[in-house]
């Protein structure tokens, strides 16, 4: 056991199930080292350095660098999914997504259900999100909600080291396609992770702390703001559960209406744009499926409907803090009367 | 001479750095003995109480509930009336200014777990102790680890060199487990001990491991200087089996929590840290298949396979029993009966983990059977 970072976690989670398994193989955008000239081999590791070293491990038999093409690479993957490997593709940035759908939603999410369930692909598609890298519209989504809108396909979205490391692994053992979603300005964050392979289960939610009042559910990044949340309306004597579903597909409903059963209040947080997320879709199965439980409407924290602006005072803005969720918080706390009013 | 006694931030484990006074059990003005509970301290791991290291009148209590510390922290002061306020005042300044110094000189030097190669696979073990003592070698139970040692580890590291061992499948050691009865256990730990160089040890075995070490006992007594066994498995047939099955399967914090509470006389002392470093060893690979493996040879059909009775029964080997009444895994009427040279110790407020809601008491009888003092 020891600290790595996020960035760590992921390399060692890519490499072990390499070693594990010799039908892993990884691919995409520079992610061994350049053009194929030996001398740029493991030079790069993709464009931030997560698979920095596995070139020279596992060898350009299994590190692929592909041309800038999604259609191309991501098609290839699922092919070779389907035919028996177990493909991770790298896919930069998830803005970039739109390019390769059909080869997603139409190919890889459909391929179980077409074939009458005898064909499994056990592709999986890593890729960055998220905002507050200064990395202005193009480059700072989180699609994981048109993802999750899919039936066949499988959203991971991890919170921490720890997380990612475990989750990485299911996905690749998964055989099923499977998006995970990692956010770029995490790669740095640091934790305790165990040196062996281990794997979290799919649909299986996290209580990252347990309390009596409100249940806060937050997904990815916004993990740990919801905690300097909570952490913070402790101290004012609020006590909050806070809950990541580690996937966004499947879902553990069960393990939020039962929490949400025992508080009585709700908070969504979701860095996704606040049309059709993740946060509204959850909202709308706890009021059809617990509406009797609670004792104040749900109040959801997301960034404006507008693209992710590039001047950093802007960005700053945007994203979902610590003191917004806190703030939401504290409006289910309040008398009903004044709920009504605001 | 009116002496002032400090009270300070005591030390579960050689993890343990700082602690949170949870409740005050004695206000200011009572008279407090040695060895009685006064305060909950809190750690990340779990809540236990704190008795008292002197007798006196509680004069000041430091650090108020909730409050976060360093272990070594002043918590209260105790000293009889004759000690005016302002010399309790001055006293916890002086405490203060050169706890503060001691703490910036200090840094961050915890020992941590080691690893070393076996015949048998990677041992993981976590070392304390002057290196030319006596050895004590700590043997943990059914899905514990070395942590389960963390209460009573440092007490006896004063006067011994303290071995914590993982067995295989457990913690940080090999998961392989390919004899998963207690004589392959007990195989794999001799093997630790020749890789540490340790010709022959004190043992302390839990549940599970209590097995191991009378197995231990039975096939090579001259590397056994005794044996402490706390709910000893190997002495009886009865075990609960609703817990060995429920620990495999259990993959979520809410089936686990109550299956280890039911470990405790007081459930209160499971936190959630302790459920999800229990379900974080879980879900490494290998765990499941080793877990498996060992239930079923030791324990097949909720039944204790191997029966050790007789080890007990010649002198040869220095032994104790200690179980506390409580025990909801496996009952403390297996200390029945046993030869009179196996001095038995019965606790009434402790459960299945003696070691851990008894740990003074505990250390000190293994101690006293080691010939030694703590």
């Amino acid at each position: 056991m020891s600290k790595k970072s996020f960035r760590q976690a992921i390399n060692e989670a890519l490499a072990q199930e390499m070693e594990r398994d010799p039908r892993v193989v990884i691919m995409g955008e520079d992610i061994a080292g350049g053009l194929g000239a030996p001398g740029e081999d493991d030079a790069w590791g993709g464009v931030l350095g997560v698979t920095k070293g596995l070139v020279g491990k596992f060898g350009r038999e299994r590190v692929l660098d592909t041309p800038i093409t999604e259609s191309g690479f991501i098609g290839a993957a699922a092919g070779a999914a389907l035919r028996g490997l177990r493909p991770v593709a790298e896919l930069m940035f998830v803005d970039f997504m739109g390019v390769c759908f059909d080869q997603i939603f139409n190919q890889a999410a459909k391929f179980r259900y077409m074939f009458g369930g005898k064909a499994t692909t056990p592709l999986v598609i890593r890729t960055m999100f998220g905002a507050g890298f200064r990395a202005a519209s193009q480059h700072s989504q989180c699609l994981y909600p048109i993802f999750t809108h899919i039936p066949g396909l499988k959203v991971v979205i991890p919170s921490s080291p720890y997380e990612a490391k475990g989750l990485l692994i299911q996905s690749i053992r998964d055989d099923d396609p499977v998006i995970f979603f990692e956010h770029k300005v995490m790669y740095d964050v640091e934790e305790e992770v165990p040196d062996e392979p281990y794997a979290i289960p799919f649909g299986e939610a996290r209580f990252v702390r347990e309390g009596d009042d409100v249940t806060i559910v937050a997904f990815g990044r916004m993990v740990s703001m919801a905690s300097q949340a909570a952490e913070a309306l402790a101290k004012e004597g609020v006590s909050c559960s806070v809950i990541d579903p580690r996937t966004a597909s499947p879902l553990d409903l069960p393990t939020i209406l039962e929490s949400v059963r025992e508080t009585g209040r709700l908070v969504l947080v979701d860095e996704a744009s606040p049309r059709c997320n993740l946060a509204t879709d959850i909202s709308a199965q706890v009021a059809e499926q617990a509406f009797d439980a609670l004792k104040a409407p749900i109040r959801m924290v997301s960034p404006p409907h507008t693209p992710v602006p590039f001047a950093p005072a802007l960005e700053d803005e945007f994203v979902p803090n610590a003191e917004k969720i806190a703030a939401a918080v504290r409006s289910t706390m309040r008398a009903p009367s004044k709920q009504a009013a605001e | 001479m009116a002496a002032i006694l400090p009270l300070t931030m005591p030390k579960f484990g050689l993890a343990m750095t700082e602690g949170m006074v949870a409740a005050w059990q004695k206000q200011p003005g009572e008279t407090i003995r040695q060895g009685e509970e006064i305060a909950d301290i809190e750690t990340s791991k779990i809540t236990s109480a704190y008795e008292s290291p002197v007798s006196g009148k509680l004069r000041r209590q430091v650090l108020e509930a909730g409050t976060m510390a360093p272990v070594g922290a002043l918590i209260g002061v105790v000293a009889d009336d004759a000690v005016p306020d302002a010399e309790i005042d001055a006293f916890i300044a002086d405490f203060q200014s050169r706890f503060a110094a001691s703490q910036a000189e200090a840094g961050a030097e915890a020992a941590g777990p080691e690893r070393v190669q076996t015949a048998q696979g990677t041992a993981q073990y976590l070392a304390a102790g002057p290196a030319e003592a006596p050895v004590i070698l700590f043997i943990h139970g059914f899905g514990g680890d070395l942590n389960n040692w963390m209460f009573l580890q440092p007490a006896l590291a004063e006067n011994f060199r303290t071995i914590a061992l993982d067995l295989p499948g457990h913690g940080g050691s090999t998961k392989q487990v390919p004899a998963p009865d207690a004589a392959g256990l007990a195989g794999f730990v001799l093997a630790a001990m020749d890789a540490l160089g340790i010709p022959a040890a004190h043992l302390v075995g839990h549940s599970m491991g209590g097995a191991v070490a009378l197995a231990m006992a039975r096939a090579n007594a001259e590397r056994v200087l005794s044996l402490s066994l706390i709910s000893p498995a190997g002495l009886g047939v009865e075990i609960n089996r609703g817990y060995i099955e429920g620990f495999i399967e259990a993959r979520r914090g809410k089936h686990l929590t109550p299956l280890l509470q039911s470990l405790f006389a007081d459930p209160t002392l499971v936190g959630q840290d302790m459920v999800e470093t229990v379900l974080r060893y879980k879900r490494l690979d290998g765990v499941e298949a080793a877990l498996r493996a060992i239930a079923s040879a030791q324990f097949p059909e909720g039944r204790q396979a191997a029966s050790l009775r007789a080890v007990l029964d010649t002198p040869r080997t220095p032994a104790q029993v200690i179980w506390g009444m409580r025990d909801a895994i496996i009952p403390a009427a297996h200390a029945e009966n046993l030869p009179a040279h196996v001095k038995v110790t019965l606790f009434d407020a402790a459960g299945h983990m003696a070691q851990m809601e008894r740990p003074a008491d505990t250390a000190e009888r293994i101690a006293s059977l080691a010939g030694g003092g703590i």
